[in-house]
């Protein structure tokens, strides 16, 4: 259910293109005013979203330990799987971030009869994960051209790497390709892995429905439609000198790439999507392990009813004596 | 109940119903689940609801306005627990974490899957804390609460041990152990909890241990120990309780003073003790260090662990050490010092046979056993014949809690070394962090769910059979006494042939002290290698 839902609501997307620009003549708003709400509808929501979670104390320090704690010097302690200090945080944050280090421990299981149950290093997801965010990454910076007049020398230097495996004109990007195939593993793997089937909603496929189709549109505009470039690099330098114009002859494919993307970000920050930054807050992640060294304040830390050793010894005064124990009232 | 055979159960089907698991209603499995609460149990610490119940009946006895107490109880939590809200938010469903849970792998219940464990509640969370989930719902991940989600999540909130595996292999760090308790929490409001945690509970608040021991029955036992120790050293070894001045209280788990094989680790702290000289005593008041409100409620946790400070601000001593226990050191080690710090009636442990300062605990002043005696070792302070575990072939069982909560790891490896001459690890997806539970933690060491908890020890089993049948392995050291209290029948049904036994068990064995006889037995009354006609 949740995969055609997801589906047809993509779709649904594609066809409200073409009845607003192609049939409604609506380029305005398509080319302006909906790409203008859909973004500031992402900054707000992502502020909004940090900010909540901000606003929610951590009341316990509750680190993932993932390697030697440190005690004593004679001991080596893991400083980045189980950080002591700012700086192994620091680490451990990078690396989470940047190279996913969690999902790079991941080792499938495997029960046999016997019963014998074996372990094997499993990094396909990470690979998959790691292709699709960095050439996310790479698409998003070389699409930075659109907004810069001249074109900065780094976005060039960017282009010029990622077309280095030049085949025919226009130059291929490396990144179109690799960013396709992943976008494909990531949702084929939901479809074919029986877990993964089970647990997939329609929020899991709604964004790599969403995220393919721009990738398809991107492609489509870039290598087969051959898109006015420079009509459309017009609209996107009148949208950040705020004086939008909307250039006549742009293709409809463009439009329903825009669309799409200002669906993406619209949706972004009500979606699981946010983990890009809810990452940075986790405390099984972003905290030391420096329980027992400091304290940690809980900020709604209150006070509980107790059994005092008054009461105790009061139930147990003759049992005490009797043993031998030295009670406080006789 | 009759359990099947080790081949039988482990021929796990990794299937899914034809229905997607919103539609798919809960099925109560015997062997699974534990018995519910008794009403005098929730009475005896003045939680809600306190009535009979049971969990194979239809009707639950809930309050009447069960479904407002659980939302209200719902936002208020995700107001408190960054951790939880967070963790409500965030999930992609990638499934890194699917088989990573022991009772996944051992059961094949697709809602052991930590990621849909979790679901479980994100459903209700989307439902009524969301705006989306509020105006989409089903489309949206979000369900209706009924009575029936409500048996739901308490059934699979008492199949997770906390362990916390999952939570390494999340590329966002989500805790399951975080939900597992929050969910705890919410159906306790309702009543809702089992026999097996909340008797501990009250006998706890009451009595100051889990157990229910009195007094006076502390001292008789620990003099059967006393006698015990004599018979094997010719050493009268003596151990104070409740006495003010001391320079170190020590606390443990009180399954300890019942437990077999807790009995002899217990024996081994006492010699160590006797033979350093240290200025130490217990309390009976505060009589456990293991809480079992932990698995009730944070508040019921703190509540039962004030007893410990209090009991060290009374009788006046310098800094607290602790005994080998697993829960016992998550809540010391990650809650103890916000709970209650600034602990500044105690002072920074240092070591009096050592002078080493425990840098590591100098705020909540409370040291490990294995950092005390690992430190004792390092400095030539004991006298150590390892000749005398010579039959023990040991590997080391990580438990979770000082595993993903403290990182413990080279400390009681260091003094397993020390005193055992053969010792061999485990493969290393199930050691250290990568540690498999048990199968029978966070108060889940009952009976009635024999099944669980033997499908839930299948991954460290299997394990324990690898080393035992590649290097002859005999014995499964490990510090944790839930492990000691429950692993013995499950490696006894995994891995024939292989012993349990606590660390400090080894070391009173290999402690050869001042003035002892010739041992000719073990502290288990076995002979020593070498006296086996004597």
């Amino acid at each position: 259910m949740g995969i055609l839902f997801s589906f047809f609501a993509v779709v649904a997307l594609i066809v409200v293109v073409f009845v607003g620009v192609q049939g409604a003549n609506l380029h305005y708003l398509f080319g302006v005013i909906i790409p203008f709400a859909a973004f500031i509808t992402f900054i707000v929501g992502i502020v909004y979203r940090v900010f909540r979670w901000g606003k929610v104390p951590v009341p316990f320090r509750i680190p993932t330990t993932g390697g030697q704690q440190t005690s004593f010097p004679w001991i080596k302690a893991s400083r980045i799987d189980n950080p002591s200090s700012a700086l192994g945080v620091a680490v451990r944050m990078a690396l989470e971030v940047l190279l996913f280090r969690s999902l790079f421990r991941n080792m499938r299981s495997e029960l046999r009869d016997g019963p014998k149950l074996s372990y094997a290093s499993s990094k396909w997801l990470w690979l998959g994960g790691i292709a699709f965010h960095y050439t996310f990454l790479i698409i998003l910076i070389r699409h930075m051209r659109l907004f810069f007049e001249p074109v900065p020398g780094i976005i060039k230097i960017a282009e010029s790497l990622d077309g280095f495996f030049q085949v025919g004109a226009p130059v291929v990007y490396v990144t179109d390709v690799v960013f396709l195939g992943a976008v494909t593993f990531l949702f084929l793997r939901r479809v074919v892995i029986p877990q993964l089937r089970y647990i997939s909603l329609a929020a899991d496929y709604f964004p790599l429905f969403l995220i393919g189709g721009i990738g398809v549109t991107g492609v489509l505009m870039r290598y087969f439609f051959k898109t006015d470039v420079v009509g459309i690099k017009e609209l996107t330098m009148g949208w950040i000198t705020f004086s939008p114009v909307v250039p006549q002859g742009i293709h409809i494919i463009f439009y329903v790439h825009l669309f799409l993307v200002s669906s993406l970000l619209a949706y972004f920050p009500m979606s699981k999507l946010m983990h890009m930054a809810g990452v940075f807050l986790s405390p099984t992640r972003n905290l030391a392990n420096t329980n027992r060294a400091e304290l940690h304040v809980n900020p709604w830390n209150y006070p509980v009813k107790v059994h005092t050793y008054e009461e105790y010894e009061d139930d147990y005064r003759e049992f005490m004596k009797s043993a031998g124990l030295p009670v406080e009232k006789e | 109940m009759a359990v099947q055979k080790p081949e039988e159960l482990s021929k796990v089907v990794y299937t899914f119903p034809s229905t997607p698991w919103m539609d798919t209603p809960v099925e109560i499995k015997k062997g699974i689940f534990c018995w519910g609460n008794k009403e005098k149990s929730l009475k005896a610490v003045g939680f809600p609801n306190p009535r009979q119940w049971s969990v194979t009946d239809e009707d639950w006895k809930l309050p009447d306005n069960w479904k407002e107490i659980f939302i209200e109880g719902l936002r208020e939590r995700v107001d408190k627990y960054r951790s939880f809200r967070l963790f409500l938010d965030i999930c992609v469903r990638c499934g890194a974490c699917a088989d990573k849970c022991h009772f996944y792998i051992g059961g094949g219940d697709p809602k052991n899957m930590p990621v849909l464990r979790a679901e479980l509640l994100r459903s209700i969370y989307r439902k009524y804390c969301t705006t989306s989930g509020k105006i989409m719902g089903k489309v949206a991940g979000a369900r209706e609460l009924t009575t029936s989600v409500i048996k739901e999540l308490w059934y699979y909130a008492y199949q997770c041990t906390e362990c916390r595996r999952c939570s390494l292999f999340c590329p966002y760090g989500i805790d399951t152990a975080e939900i597992t308790i929050l969910i705890r929490e919410l159906v306790n409001l309702l009543g809702l909890n089992i026999e097996w945690i909340a008797g501990p509970v009250a006998n706890c608040w009451k009595t100051g241990n889990h157990m229910g021991l009195l007094p006076h029955t502390i001292i008789d036992i620990v003099s059967e120990f006393k006698e015990a120790i004599y018979q094997v050293t010719g050493l009268k070894v003596d151990l104070s309780y409740n006495r003010k001045g001391a320079e170190i209280l020590f606390v443990h788990p009180s399954g300890e003073y019942f437990d077999p094989n807790g009995n002899v680790t217990f024996m081994g702290y006492m010699m160590l003790f006797h033979e350093i000289g240290l200025d130490v005593t217990l309390s009976t008041y505060s009589s456990e260090g293991g809480n079992f409100g932990f698995f009730t409620s944070n508040e019921m946790a703190k509540r039962l662990h004030s007893k410990i400070y209090a009991e060290a601000k009374r009788l006046k001593v310098k800094w607290i050490l602790g005994g080998e226990c697993g829960h016992m050191w998550r809540v010391w080690h990650q809650y103890h010092n916000t709970w209650f710090g600034p602990v500044d009636y105690l002072e920074e442990p240092v070591s009096p046979i050592t002078g080493t300062k425990f840098e590591n605990a100098k705020s909540n002043k409370i040291v490990h056993i294995t950092e005390f005696t690992a430190d004792l070792i390092r400095h030539g302070k004991l006298n150590l014949d390892p000749k005398r575990n010579d039959k023990y072939v040991v590997t080391f069982h990580d438990s979770c809690n000082t595993s993903r909560a403290m990182g413990l790891f080279e400390e009681p490896r260091y003094i397993i070394k020390n005193v055992c001459n053969n010792f061999y690890e485990m493969p290393p997806q199930t050691i250290r962090e990568n540690t498999f539970c048990c199968g029978s933690g966070s108060g889940l060491n009952a009976s009635e769910n024999m099944e669980l908890r033997l499908r839930g020890a299948l991954p460290r089993g299997n394990a324990v059979r690898h080393v035992r049948d590649k290097f002859g392995v005999n014995t499964l050291a490990n510090i944790c006494q839930i492990d000691r209290a429950t692993l013995q029948t499950l490696v006894d049904y995994w891995a024939k042939g292989v012993a349990v036994r606590g660390v400090h068990e080894l070391v009173g064995n290999a402690l050869v002290m001042k003035g002892e006889k010739e041992r000719t037995t073990d502290l288990r009354g076995d002979p020593l290698p070498g006296k086996e006609g004597e």
